[in-house]
């Protein structure tokens, strides 16, 4: 079954790229479909039916090289199933939103066929995709790191006649090669100090690589530090953290679906998905969970404040994506893995509610992105406007604070982004904590800014256009329903596994109860009674009793080192840390609806007054302009002078002046010396006989 | 005690024999008439004996080692005897048609050939000698073939004006190193140079190295074969091209090993030295021919160049990258030349490669397997032409003579426009007057073959590579 899950996007792409010509167009794009549907359901029973145990399934031995032993395996285990369900599930909505959305495109030519190979290309997506999350070591995953990577940039460059997609998607791809480059190097320091790409082998070794020296860059360093920071550098660079961040919005230059799945809800949070399955490492590796926190943060709140003043509508969900990508490194950072897939997860469904929903309005404004040129269309376009309303009340973390029936009652977004503001503050880590705070002040202010601009007040903008807004057709409009469902639900029917109860969680992500930490409620039958210790352990935890993670590394689908009590302190965080996180997303709410319903001249007044501030966020930061003139133009000038100076000058010169010069002056003298007489020939070897002979009389010989 | 010295000797001997039957056959019977049948002949007898040396050759040393017969003079031997009779084979119709079909040419090629047999066997400067001046005479007078003509004429006596001068050069070195140890034979050269050589004897290598220089035209004794080769009927010129170059270079090998291999520093720099000149030489001063035959005259000065880099790694190793190199190199000519052979216009011979222009138009098959022929000259891979070269580089690089690689690689670059310029003319030049259609089958069958091996052959050089070396064992040791 899991192998029909890996294989079926492989397949939908081959036939669907390939064979279109002998299926038609539109038979082909239905096989990809099809069969990724096929994929997701399969999915769903893997996902509902897993045990939490970790499995391997070994299609194929792949590398036999030295010690470097490598099969190509799918390693099954909860984290794989989560994102198994995720990929699939999204992908599958994506491919058939893309009926409708890619029916017309002005971008190709009258009787041009785009609609195939753009089928094929997230077909192929989706299969890299599953790669990297099956793996089972990390040569697989690399092969899965880079094959998302292509996909990516065939999607986003997909407008290959616009310039700007061209650019982007060499952006993306090169920004990706400098986080490509750490991660590499991290695989590589991985083999040399293990001896082993195979996560068992690789999680076993763990505790001795806390304990290892390794000298990298002339300084000795930590081993686990070490590949902790480098491996997090690869995440950086595919999850847009920070400095290597820049690509992610002009990535947007894709179509719509496309960034609903790659750049929203799958590919960018492959890097989530790397640090929480190198939990035993990072576990290990305090001072690089510390860096992970720190960048996650900074991330957060940065790409909110860059999304407060964008224009364009996918924009200012990229830096959302952005931000809430931050939030999840983060709570991986601080230890606790199992609150980072969670938001990753519930992120997945409303984030690519979002898009495919943006995607909606767009198609139905005959392409215009500019959200100044929207305004009051929740007339026009009914159902996208309650889709996109229920995203923002996901993404905002809109619920009942305080209330638990079980669970915490409202949408995804609050129920996940809750969980890492909580975890943030039972870490003891200040900075993350506020910072995601305002964050998610900021969040809410440009998630309500976005809605009130698009679907309220007056209609803006070429008059033309609003006259002929339409609704998206069916095939669109139904996998916003769907995504719809998960907004609202994911995070409700799935927080205690992820994050309420430690016991759940254990059992969740097959994670081995530590016998001797656990003493008092369930020291003496570990194993026999889970359920009911659980039980007992969901009533009682906080005070002073932890409940504690045990097993080795490699034991669960995530470590948690015997020390990390993060998850558990989280739950008895003080009332006001609880509420901080509803009172921002309030508070933001309020600015929005003051500043776009109520007063709608106070924006353009703001931005007057302080427009420094206001330059300085729409240009975000300055990190283009920042990057264009410390690499970009370096790169460039140095380029430039190879070219001109090194190849056309000293190469191409020196090789015309000897070919075109020296060869043929050498030639005409040969030929002159080429008499026909022969006392000249003779001169010529007595000449030669004399030369030698001096020469060996000057040398002697060598012996 | 005769007997058996007689044994190892035998194949020369039958091909002696067979000569002079054939000169007094022919001249007391129906002379010119006879010729063709005798060039088949000829070859035919060539053909057998290198079947019959290749096989159940005779091994050993005869008449107290001043003749030895061993793998290495088996391996050079063949290639002689086999290029020979190619070349007799491919002349007869040219001949035929201008007129200079006469039947001293195949016998003066048996014993040019008996000649050559001898010089790669020789294990006495005295024989060495005997070989060298069989041969030189022969090729002499082959070379004046065509007697009323000027060119032709030219071409024989400057060939033995030159040819006589390094004869002297070479008698003179060989009298010094005579002098100096006081033998003649290889064995107590080898012996008396144990213990280095004087300036004396320095100075007799050298005149022998030039006397073999000479005989390789390897620069700077190579001044007469441009002159020679233009001048030659274009048979005897192909000839030139082939069979003498491997008996010289066997000769030279067997010297520069047999006899002095105790003092390699002491000629790996003179070699190296020629090596160089030729491969430059060769390369820079055939851009200016127009002429095809002496721009293979050129173009084999620089082969001998490359052929000597890997006698100038003095090693076993480069003596087997030297007979590789040798075995290709003669393969190609032929080819080639089969090709210039077929060159004519209203039945006059066409030499300027102007002709050649848009070849390609008119005869697609012959126009690609020269392409194929002078890409392989070139060194281009895959063809096999290319691994002669890699061969030689590699063994004096591994030799630690990376500098002499290195310009063999510029120089082999340099070369390379000459033979694209041909290649250039016959896909891309302009429209001329067409040569004469046709080509003799069996010009027309060599051209093909020699084509098709240069492709074929990278796949394992048809097995000459383990045979050269256990070649180039047996002389090295």
């Amino acid at each position: 079954m899991e192998t029909i899950i890996l294989f079926a996007p492989l397949a939908g792409a081959l036939i669907c790229g390939f064979g279109w010509k002998i299926l038609g167009e539109t038979a082909a794009q239905w096989v990809a479909t099809g069969l990724l549907f096929l994929a997701a359901f399969l999915s769903w029973i893997v996902f509902l039916g897993h045990d939490g145990v970790t499995d391997q399934i070994t299609i194929l031995r792949w590398i036999e090289s030295g010690t470097l032993a490598t099969d190509w395996s799918i390693r099954l285990d909860r984290l794989t199933a989560i994102m198994l369900i995720v990929i699939t599930t999204v992908s599958a909505l994506v491919h058939l939103y893309s009926f409708g959305y890619m029916a017309h495109d002005d971008n190709f030519r009258e009787g041009e066929s785009y609609r195939p190979r753009f089928f094929a290309y997230l077909s192929f997506f989706t299969f890299a995709m599953l790669m990297l999350v099956t793996s089972d070591n990390l040569i697989q995953m690399f092969f899965g790191w880079e094959g998302v990577g292509v996909a990516s940039y065939l999607l986003i460059g997909f407008y290959y006649r616009k310039p700007s997609a061209n650019a982007a998607a060499i952006k993306a791809f090169v920004v990706n090669r400098v986080g490509d480059f750490g991660f590499a190097l991290g695989i590589f320091a991985i083999y040399f100090l293990v001896d082993s790409v195979k996560f068992d082998d690789i999680f076993a070794a763990a505790p001795t690589l806390a304990e290892t020296q390794i000298t990298f860059l002339w300084r000795e360093w930590n081993a686990a530090n070490l590949i902790g920071v480098l491996l997090f550098i690869g995440a950086m660079g595919k999850s847009a953290q920070l400095i290597l961040h820049t690509w992610l919005p002009d990535a947007m230059e894709g179509p719509t679906p496309v960034s609903a799945l790659i750049h929203a809800a799958t590919m960018v949070t492959a890097g989530v998905f790397l640090v929480c399955r190198m939990s035993p490492i990072y576990e290990f590796a305090p001072e690089a969970s510390q860096f992970i926190v720190f960048l996650g943060a900074s991330t957060a709140f940065f790409a909110a404040t860059v999304g407060l003043v964008q224009n364009d509508i996918k924009r200012v969900i990229a830096y959302s994506t952005c931000s809430q990508l931050g939030y999840m490194f983060v709570a991986a950072g601080v230890g606790v893995y199992s609150v980072a897939m969670f938001h990753l997860f519930t992120h997945a469904f409303f984030k690519a509610m979002l898009f495919l929903g943006a995607g909606s309005v767009i198609h139905g404004m005959h392409h215009e992105q500019d959200m100044r040129n929207y305004g009051g269309l929740r007339h026009k376009l009914p159902y996208t406007f309650w889709a996109m309303m229920i995203g923002t009340l996901a993404i905002t973390g809109v619920g009942i604070p305080l209330l638990y029936l079980g669970f915490p009652v409202g949408f995804a977004g609050f129920v996940s982004k809750d969980a890492i503001i909580e975890s943030a503050y039972a870490a003891h880590n200040g900075y993350a904590f506020w910072l995601l705070v305002v964050a998610a002040l900021f969040t809410s202010f440009y998630s309500w800014r976005l809605m009130f601009l698009t679907f309220y007040g007056k209609p803006r903008g070429d008059h033309h256009t609003h006259e002929h807004a339409h609704e998206s057709p069916m095939t669109m409009l139904a996998p916003l329903g769907v995504l719809a469902l998960g907004a609202i639900l994911a995070g409700m029917i799935w927080y205690k596994p992820f994050f309420g109860d430690s016991e759940k969680v254990a059992k969740f992500f097959g994670i081995p109860e530590a016998v001797a930490m656990a003493e008092e409620s369930h020291g003496e039958e570990p194993a026999a009674d889970e359920a009911h210790s659980g039980e007992e352990a969901a009533g009682d935890h906080g005070e002073d009793h932890h409940f504690a993670f045990g097993g080795d590394p490699g034991d669960g689908a995530i470590y948690i080192g015997p020390d990390n009590h993060v998850l558990d302190e989280a739950h008895s965080v003080p009332i006001w840390v609880k509420l901080a996180p509803f009172i921002s997303m309030l508070l933001g709410f309020g600015t929005a609806y003051q500043m776009y319903i109520r007063r709608p001249d106070w924006p353009a007044k703001l931005a007057q007054n302080q427009r420094p501030l206001y330059e300085f966020l729409l240009n975000k930061w300055y990190f283009d302009e920042i990057y264009d003139f410390l690499f970009v133009r370096p790169a460039r000038g140095i380029g430039m002078f190879l070219w001109k100076r090194g190849d056309q000058g000293t190469i191409d010169g020196g090789i015309n002046g000897i070919a075109l010069g020296i060869i043929p002056f050498l030639t005409r003298l040969a030929g002159r010396a080429q008499t026909g007489y022969m006392f000249t020939y003779v001169f010529w070897m007595v000449v030669g006989i004399a030369a030698v002979l001096t020469w060996v009389s000057i040398t002697g010989g060598t012996n | 005690m005769i007997a058996a010295d007689i044994q190892v000797v035998l194949p020369e001997l039958v091909l002696s024999v067979f000569a002079m039957a054939a000169l007094m056959g022919a001249v007391y019977t129906i002379k010119d008439r006879a010729a063709p049948l005798l060039v088949w002949t000829t070859s035919g007898v060539m053909v057998l004996v290198a079947l019959w040396i290749a096989i159940a050759g005779p091994q050993g040393s005869a008449f107290e080692g001043s003749f030895t017969s061993d793998g290495f003079s088996v391996f050079a031997k063949v290639m002689i005897l086999m290029s020979g009779a190619a070349i007799l084979l491919m002349s007869e119709g040219y001949m035929a048609r201008h007129g200079i079909l006469k039947f001293e040419y195949p016998v003066l090629i048996t014993l040019a050939s008996v000649g050559m047999m001898v010089m790669v066997s020789a294990g006495d400067l005295i024989v060495l000698y005997m070989g060298l001046e069989l041969q030189s005479l022969a090729l002499y007078v082959v070379a004046a073939l065509r007697r009323d003509s000027i060119k032709s004429t030219e071409a024989g006596l400057k060939y033995f004006v030159l040819g006589a001068l390094s004869s002297g050069l070479l008698l003179y070195g060989a009298s010094l190193t005579y002098g100096y140890t006081g033998t003649t034979s290889f064995a107590g050269i080898i012996e008396a140079t144990e213990g280095g050589v004087s300036t004396g004897l320095l100075f007799g290598l050298v005149f022998l190295l030039a006397g073999f220089a000479f005989k390789v035209s390897a620069a700077p004794f190579h001044m007469w074969t441009p002159d020679v080769y233009e001048g030659s009927p274009t048979p005897v010129t192909a000839f030139f091209a082939t069979a003498p170059k491997v008996a010289a270079m066997g000769l030279f090998a067997r010297v520069v090993h047999d006899a002095f291999g105790g003092v390699v520093g002491d000629w790996q720099q003179i070699v190296a030295l020629l090596s160089v000149l030729s491969m430059f030489l060769g390369a820079i001063a055939a851009i200016g021919q127009r002429n095809i035959k002496r721009l293979m005259a050129y173009s084999s000065i620089a082969h001998m160049g490359f052929a000597l880099m890997g006698l100038a790694a003095g090693t076993v190793l480069g003596v087997q990258a030297m007979l590789i190199y040798m075995a290709i190199y003669v393969t190609m000519n032929i080819g080639t030349f089969a090709f210039i052979m077929s060159m004519e216009k209203d039945g006059r011979v066409v030499t300027d490669i102007d002709a050649l222009q848009m070849y390609s138009k008119r005869e697609p098959l012959k126009a690609l397997a020269m392409l194929v022929l002078l890409f392989s000259l070139a060194g281009v891979p895959p063809m096999v032409g290319f691994f002669g070269k890699l061969y030689v580089l590699r063994a004096a690089y591994d030799a630690g003579l990376g500098w002499l690689a290195v310009a063999g690689v510029l120089a082999s670059v340099i070369g390379a426009f000459y033979y694209l310029r041909i290649v250039y003319y016959m896909y891309f030049g302009e429209e001329r007057d067409a040569l004469d259609p046709g080509m003799s089958p069996v010009l027309w069958g060599f051209l093909m073959a020699s084509a098709a091996v240069m492709v074929v052959g990278i796949v394992n050089l048809f097995g000459i590579e383990p045979a050269a070396a256990a070649a180039a064992a047996s002389l090295v040791n």
